[in-house]
């Protein structure tokens, strides 16, 4: 089967201001939405793609409000939603660049099914998940991927829930694309995003993202400057996992799991250390990938980004055969068909 | 036979009743299409149990299927003349069906004491009593069957399944029809396997002539009068399979792709199921993960432009409110076609109900107002489905078609149109770069906002759930508020200037007016028309456009002293039309049991009525 593509690229270079609407951006100030939203506007020009063939669809939540401060087309819809509605918009007119943005309550909790599926179908979809581990337009209140123990609003004495982790929930899913990245790295998420927008199916970008105002610092052990070298690593196609101020730790599999290894001690070498393809099609590596924390550090970059042929092309194929090829050319033929008579 | 044996009468109605797995559904479609191949008027009524295959033999796993064929048709007609029940179940079950005098077939092989037993009879339920009311045929299907499997090697679980051609067989010996058209069916139908395709020609033969052999019921062959008609090319066809026709005809002529967003449900998928098909003629199915998906998708498929439509039943609608309420509010085009059955809840998933109405109406938060329309036969779901899409397109608007299992499950005789003969549909496309072009801005006589598709240029804009202004962007002011609730409201409103009077048949000088709406107007026509013939007089007035109501309907309404409005829920009609004339008096008749009105019962109420 031969590899289609059905976003027409633009002769004309575009730059961030030609995406940035002239409504007023109404997050709080210091919000990481911000930084997400400077990226995405970085990351249009690069995708060379027809400004009115962007559809933005969002669900509702803070992060959801996104395609008011973009100008492109863009379609705010309900709680949850937003993968529904961007599975009609891009079926309609696969011409589209379709693109969803959800919070983790949104895509996760109420909205759980529709990405699920979603990230099966493998259509073309570039999803974006802004992770606070908050309810923020509500106010403070739990969401599916809070941490274990959290007090919240809707958990005065620490949640009982096992959070979900983002990418663990695509790798599940069959998800042919998974990226990580942090609100205060603009460049990495500008990266991510456009290597997303390249992936032909369903690219889900999970970003960690600070609420000032609920949540604040529920990252911070992972973000600070101080600590951020040491607690994460970006994951590069071809490259061994190295991390750190100094790049000298990486990630070695020592037959059961991941560990954390310094170069230079216990006789560690540059070639103990794996190298990381995000092509490989079973999901064991990445998932264990997307599962890092705690002593290992958490993954950044893209984690996964295997070929598969898109729901979106195998839609197209049949439709054109069986417009090509079919029965009925015409509803006329279709209503004489079968046994009729005159009387 | 002699000629003169043979009786000629109006109509006749058949019940084939059997284990769900026994063919009755089969048995049914294959009369009703050999019937109509050879000139008859047609309506069909299956009623079948929610369970696929029920336990063997019990009263829980009948499957029924009944067929009125004649002249001029409006319904399924009431009880039967002939019923036929292959096991006890089926007889103690259907047997309240069947007309007194009814000729009743069944498979005597099938009455052991055990399937006796557990189809909850104490004893052989056969008594002088029951033969002296009925004209009972013992028929030996299941031996005669699987004799003639015997004699051609076939193995007996093929075999068995071709019971219901033996009783098929008789049938059509009873309406003194012939074979050919069953024996085409079958050589089409089982093409690579010419064993099963002998074999059920034989079966068929073997019950035509067992009749012919019984003298017993030489005194019941039927010749149907045939259908007088309007000069035309006609078809059978279910209402589920009209609906999605008349979906892809509106598609065609107002260039607008056709995409449908569903979840299987009861009794709607079939709509699902044959727009599954037609990719060459450019239908954009998408089976969703739920309801929800299945609404979300078409109004996203809406938003990128296409004629966007989503097919369910009572419970889905309840699911697929909240999305239903964004499309009101976004003002885009969408088609929800509601495929009615029982309810509250997953209640009667099988059966028909035209309780859902309220829900159309009202079942949404804030002021949310859409068009709600109904079909009235299974063929004219073609029309009501095209005239929903048109709706829809020209007035920016969700709509939601009202069918409901008796109609999208029945089948009846279709007039073939013309696709270029059919209403124009002129979607409300706005101008690439347009500078004036503002999301809300409306046509002062529709109130319809214009539809700027993603992809076209210098129209880029966003809609959402959230209140906006008239140019656009997201609005909290009072005043606004209160201006796009009025703007939403009229728009729905105004429809009403677009759509044609409400009429008024029966005996208009009557004292006494019937109304009814969506899927009845087959038993209310009868009985009208009935009460007619029998010198007293009855108005009769259908609703097809439920909101809004045709301009014309208080002036009808005023005119009776008397109004009984009938409806197969608890009143909802009658309520909703009580809140808008409440100087009209109004009685109601009301049957909630899953089941059509039957002619009879509304007779009598109608004549209780008249005094």
């Amino acid at each position: 089967m031969s590899e289609r593509h059905f976003v027409p690229k633009s002769d004309v270079e575009y730059t961030k201001a030609d995406f940035t609407s002239d409504q007023m951006v109404k997050w709080c100030p210091g919000c990481g939405d911000h930084a997400i939203l400077s990226s995405l506007l970085n990351t249009f020009p690069k995708t060379h793609t027809k400004k009115e063939n962007i559809c933005m669809v969002s669900g509702i939540g803070c992060s959801s409000r996104i395609p008011y401060y973009v100008d492109t087309y863009g379609f705010h819809s309900i709680h949850g939603r937003a993968c529904a509605i961007a599975t009609g918009v891009k079926l309609a007119n696969p011409a589209l660049s379709v693109w969803v943005n959800m919070g983790d309550g949104d895509s996760m909790a109420i909205g759980g099914n529709h990405l699920i599926h979603a990230i099966r179908r493998n259509q073309d979809l570039n999803i974006t998940i802004f992770n606070n581990e908050i309810y923020g337009l509500t106010k403070g209140q739990y969401s599916p991927t809070t941490k274990f123990g959290q007090v919240t609003k809707t958990s005065p004495y620490g949640t009982i829930d096992y959070p979900f982790n983002p990418g663990e929930l695509v790798m599940g899913a069959q998800g042919t694309f998974f990226a990580r990245t942090l609100d205060c790295v603009p460049q990495l998420t500008t990266d991510v995003m456009t290597r997303a927008a390249q992936h032909d199916g369903a690219s889900v970008v999970e970003v960690l993202q600070n609420c000032m105002i609920f949540n604040d610092k529920t990252h911070a052990a992972i973000t600070d400057r101080a600590v951020r070298d040491d607690r994460t690593i970006v994951l590069e196609h071809g490259k061994p996992m190295l991390y750190g101020k100094d790049k000298n730790k990486g990630l070695r599999f020592n037959g059961r799991e991941l560990e954390s290894v310094v170069i230079g001690e216990n006789g560690i070498t540059i070639d103990d250390i794996m190298v990381h393809d995000e092509t490989i099609e079973d999901t064991g590596i990445h998932m264990m990938l997307a599962h890092m924390g705690g002593d290992l550090p958490v993954a950044l970059g893209v984690i996964r980004n295997v070929k598969k042929t898109s729901y979106t092309q195998l839609y197209e194929d049949q439709m054109d055969e069986q417009m090509a090829n079919g029965k009925y050319k015409c509803v006329d033929d279709l209503l004489n068909s079968g046994d009729t008579w005159e009387v | 036979m002699s000629k003169d044996q043979i009786v000629n009468k109006d109509d006749l109605v058949i019940r084939f009743a059997g284990d769900s797995g026994d063919g009755m559904q089969l048995s049914g479609t294959l009369f009703s299409d050999a019937s109509a191949l050879t000139g008859n008027d047609i309506a069909t009524f299956p009623d079948y149990p929610a369970e696929i295959r029920a336990p063997h033999n019990t009263v829980a796993g009948v499957s029924g299927y009944q067929v009125h064929v004649g002249s001029h048709i409006y319904s399924s007609g009431d009880k039967c003349d002939i019923l036929v029940a292959m096991n006890p179940a089926s007889f103690k079950s259907q047997l309240k069906w069947a007309k007194k005098g009814a000729t009743v077939i069944v498979d005597m092989d099938t009455f052991t004491d055990e399937a006796i037993e557990k189809a909850g009879y104490k004893e052989n339920p056969f008594n002088d009593e029951l033969e002296r009311a009925y004209t009972i045929v013992r028929a030996p299907i299941t031996s005669f069957t699987a004799r003639i499997g015997a004699e051609q090697g076939v193995d007996k679980k093929t075999t068995e399944k071709c019971r219901n051609m033996f009783a098929l067989g008789m049938i059509f010996f009873l309406t003194h029809k012939t074979l050919d058209k069953t024996f085409a069916y079958l050589e089409r139908k089982f093409a690579k396997k010419p064993d099963v395709v002998k074999l059920n020609k034989a079966v068929l033969t073997e019950g035509y002539e067992y009749a012919d052999k019984l003298e017993l019921i030489h005194s019941k062959i039927v010749e149907v009068a045939h259908a007088d008609m309007p000069k035309g090319r006609y078809r059978n066809i279910t209402g589920n399979v009209a609906t999605a026709w008349g979906l892809l005809a509106a598609s065609e002529r107002s260039g607008r792709r056709l995409f449908l967003g569903s979840y299987p449900i009861t009794p709607a998928t079939d709509v699902m199921v044959e727009l599954a098909k037609h990719k060459s003629l450019g239908a954009r199915v998408f089976q969703a993960e739920d309801e929800i998906a299945g609404i979300c998708s078409a109004i996203g498929a809406s938003y990128a432009g296409a004629l966007a439509c989503t097919s369910t039943s009572g419970p889905g609608l309840s699911l697929k409110s909240e999305a239903l309420g964004l499309a009101v509010m976004v003002e885009l085009p969408l088609v929800v076609v509601d495929v009615q059955r029982g309810g509250p809840s997953t209640g009667l998933p099988t059966k028909t109900e035209q309780s859902d109405l309220a829900q159309a109406l009202y079942g949404r938060n804030g002021e949310a107002p859409l068009i709600v329309v109904a079909a009235s036969s299974s063929a004219n779901c073609f029309y009501w489905a095209y005239t929903a899409a048109k709706l829809a397109l020209e007035h920016m608007t969700p709509v939601i078609l009202l069918t409901d299992g008796y109609l999208g499950n029945g089948s009846q005789l279709f007039r073939i149109p013309k696709v270029s003969d059919l209403p124009e549909i002129t979607p409300r496309l706005a101008k690439p770069n347009d500078p004036n072009y503002r999301p809300f801005r409306r046509d002062p006589e529709t109130f319809a906002r214009e539809w700027a598709l993603p992809g076209m240029e210098g129209l880029r804009h966003r809609v959402g759930g959230l209140e906006k202004c008239p140019d656009g962007p997201l609005s909290t002011d009072p005043e606004n508020h209160a201006l796009m609730v009025y703007n939403r409201q009229e728009k729905v409103n105004r429809v009403a200037n677009y759509i044609p009077d409400q009429e008024v048949t029966g005996n208009p000088d009557a004292d006494l007016l019937v109304v009814g709406w969506g899927g009845t107007s087959g038993a209310l026509t009868l009985a009208v028309e009935e009460m007619n013939k029998e010198g007293k007089k009855v108005a009769y007035t259908h609703f097809n456009y439920i909101c809004p109501l045709p301009k014309n309907t208080g002036d009808i309404l005023r005119k009776y002293k008397k109004i009984v409005v009938c409806e197969l829920n608890n009143g909802q009609f009658a309520g909703y039309l009580r809140t808008q004339f409440p100087e009209c008096p109004m009685t109601q008749y009301n049957k909630i049991m899953g089941l059509p009105f039957e002619v009879g019962e509304l007779k009598a109420e109608f004549n209780r009525l008249i005094g």
